[in-house]
């Protein structure tokens, strides 16, 4: 469930850009106009604005922003402005040119989103970046990243409910045999995580535990330095309850020392359209306080401001 | 018609005119390639490639040819249509089926194929174009110690680039060495075949007419000729066709030279 809220009453469009431009005018910016305009307009309406305004004032609306804010704030106004498709373009694209195997980024774009959100993804990184994902995933990663990451981000799952406990059998059987073996990449576990729909995944992850008695992530921590290994256990999680792995990248981005904003930026502007609820009650659950008490402590200004607003906070 | 056509009868032991049997079976023969060529040709294209894919999954590896021209010589849409025609027909995925059914080490390079989403725009990085055609000179040096196939970097650059910055790779190839990829691809059949489909697809097209057209084409073979007439737009077929024009003539009669010749010539010549 999305926490982003978008008043029953929709000013215009025209409405909307007159009050940006003057909340760019003039000395200094009004933040507050921007969080209050932004922040409550879905995706649709969003890209409405950005083509009304580029056409009546002959200058593209992410670069105005650009022009106007700083830090972490501007990041998180940028990244939210974008549309889903181009947002998750230039995460990934971000993500692969700073690559490292401990960048679990494109792993997450590619597995937390639908068959076609990820689709829409690809086609906005031919339109920005006239080439494939795909290939500059091949490009940039190495060895079992590689051999991880490519399928990943090419599947087109299918996404029925349909499910086969025949297979979802087999395959738990011979994940177990896999991962007893510390076989992390073998061709296998490749193929089911990279192949197989979220449902049947789900399904042949039930059956492991009945038959073998830990859930699959409890066999996947075997080594706490094997950044692969880490990698494939985030993949399930994305995979199968992705409300988890969020909520865990939230966690880990406010209790660390200074805060890791990108990762919070992220995980906000990325999720507020989808499914931020979900995540924001798996948090308190786990935390035992709520998700936007936790950025009131963390952050402050306008970066605060915002992220309150995107997570249904309107009190900001 | 039964009198008119006595060449065609026989009496049998019981004095019974029937069809005489090897004639039957060549009129079954040549319409059931009419059938197939017209059943192909109104399917919406994206179902009759989920389904030709399917079906050359089922038979093997001695159809995996058939694979690779699918998956090589469609557009970024057309592929991707097939794999949402595919989850509509089998309740699955096209990779995950592919992943199950192909062993060995050509599993790799066909699953990726399938899995492509290629940029299809102007811009090639010449840098790249420099290094991936180096890559591709030592993988088919080191052949004898490592087949082709299963050189990680080859796979990489065929299944992931443009199909415009392969034409140049191709070309780039050709400064290196006296010899084109495709000459040197001779043993490994289906990369030879990917290459074609995705470099030079004018040179795969006109392979497969000249082999069905010929005097000892075998089933497979001219089936491959039905499935491309059918399936593929003008675009690149255009001059093949031009040149077969005589032999489709000779070789090809009746209903189905008609449906043949008219589909081809629907894209204008």
């Amino acid at each position: 469930m999305a926490t982003l809220t978008v008043p029953s009453a929709v000013p215009s469009v025209s409405e909307d850009c007159e009050q940006l431009k003057k909340a760019f005018s003039g000395w200094g910016t009004n933040e507050k106009l921007i969080i209050d305009i932004l922040g409550h307009r879905n995706a649709e309406q969003r890209n409405l604005i950005r083509k009304t305004y580029a056409e009546t004032y002959g200058e593209d609306l992410l670069k105005a922003l650009d022009k106007e804010l700083t830090s972490d704030f501007e990041r998180l106004v940028l990244l939210w402005t974008l549309d889903p498709a181009e947002r998750d373009a230039l995460l990934a694209n971000e993500a692969t040119k700073r690559w490292t195997s401990s960048n679990q980024v494109l792993m997450e774009i590619a597995c937390t989103r639908s068959a076609n959100q990820l689709l829409h993804a690809r086609q906005a990184y031919h339109a920005r970046y006239k080439k494939s994902l795909e290939e500059d995933v091949a490009h940039h990663t190495t060895g079992d990243f590689r051999k991880l990451l490519l399928p990943l981000v090419s599947a087109y799952r299918y996404e029925g409910d349909e499910v086969n406990m025949t297979l979802a059998k087999t395959e738990a059987k011979l994940l177990h045999e896999r991962i007893s073996n510390k076989a992390y990449s073998d061709d296998d576990v490749i193929k089911v995580l990279g192949t197989r729909s979220k449902a049947q995944i789900n399904a042949t992850l039930n059956h492991y535990k009945n038959e073998y008695g830990n859930d699959i992530i409890e066999d996947l921590e075997a080594d706490p330095k094997d950044e692969f290994l880490a990698l494939v256990r985030s993949t399930v999680k994305c995979l199968v309850y992705p409300e988890k792995y969020f909520e865990e990248i939230l966690r880990q981005a406010i209790n660390k020392r200074g805060t890791d904003e990108g990762a919070l930026t992220r995980v906000v502007s990325s999720r507020a359209e989808f499914d931020l609820k979900i995540i924001a009650d798996e948090y308190q659950r786990r935390n035992s306080v709520p998700l936007t008490r936790a950025i009131v402590k963390d952050t402050h200004g306008d970066y605060e401001k915002m992220l309150l607003v995107l997570a249904g906070d309107d009190d900001a | 018609m039964r009198k008119g056509c006595s060449k065609l009868l026989c009496e049998d032991e019981h004095q019974f005119e029937r069809w005489n049997h090897a004639v039957l079976t060549n009129l079954k023969a040549e319409f059931k390639r009419f059938k197939d060529v017209v059943v192909l040709s109104l399917m919406h294209p994206w179902e009759r490639d989920a389904r030709l894919l399917k079906k050359a999954l089922k038979k093997g590896h001695e159809q995996y040819n058939v694979i690779v021209e699918i998956t090589c010589t469609r557009s970024s849409d057309q592929l991707l249509g097939a794999r949402k025609a595919y989850h509509s027909l089998f309740d699955r995925s096209i990779e995950e089926d592919f992943a199950s059914h192909i062993k060995g080490s050509e599993r790799k390079l066909l699953v990726a194929l399938v899995s492509a989403y290629r940029y299809e725009g102007p811009k090639v990085k010449e840098d790249n174009v420099r290094s991936e055609a180096k890559a591709f000179f030592n993988a088919i040096k080191n052949s004898d110690k490592r087949k082709v196939v299963e050189d990680d970097e080859v796979v990489r650059i065929l299944t992931t680039r443009s199909k415009l910055h392969l034409k140049e790779v191709y070309e780039q190839y050709n400064k290196l060495s006296d010899k084109t990829i495709i000459e040197e691809l001779e043993v490994d059949l289906l990369l030879k075949e990917t290459v074609e489909c995705l470099c030079t697809p004018q040179t795969y097209f006109t392979g497969v007419f000249g082999v069905a057209l010929s005097d000892d084409a075998n089933e497979d073979e001219k089936k491959a000729l039905t499935r491309l007439v059918a399936t593929q737009e003008g675009g690149e077929m255009k001059g093949v066709v031009a040149k077969f024009e005589r032999r489709i003539e000779e070789k090809v009669k009746g209903a189905y030279k008609d449906v043949l010749v008219g589909v081809l010539a629907k894209d204008g010549k």
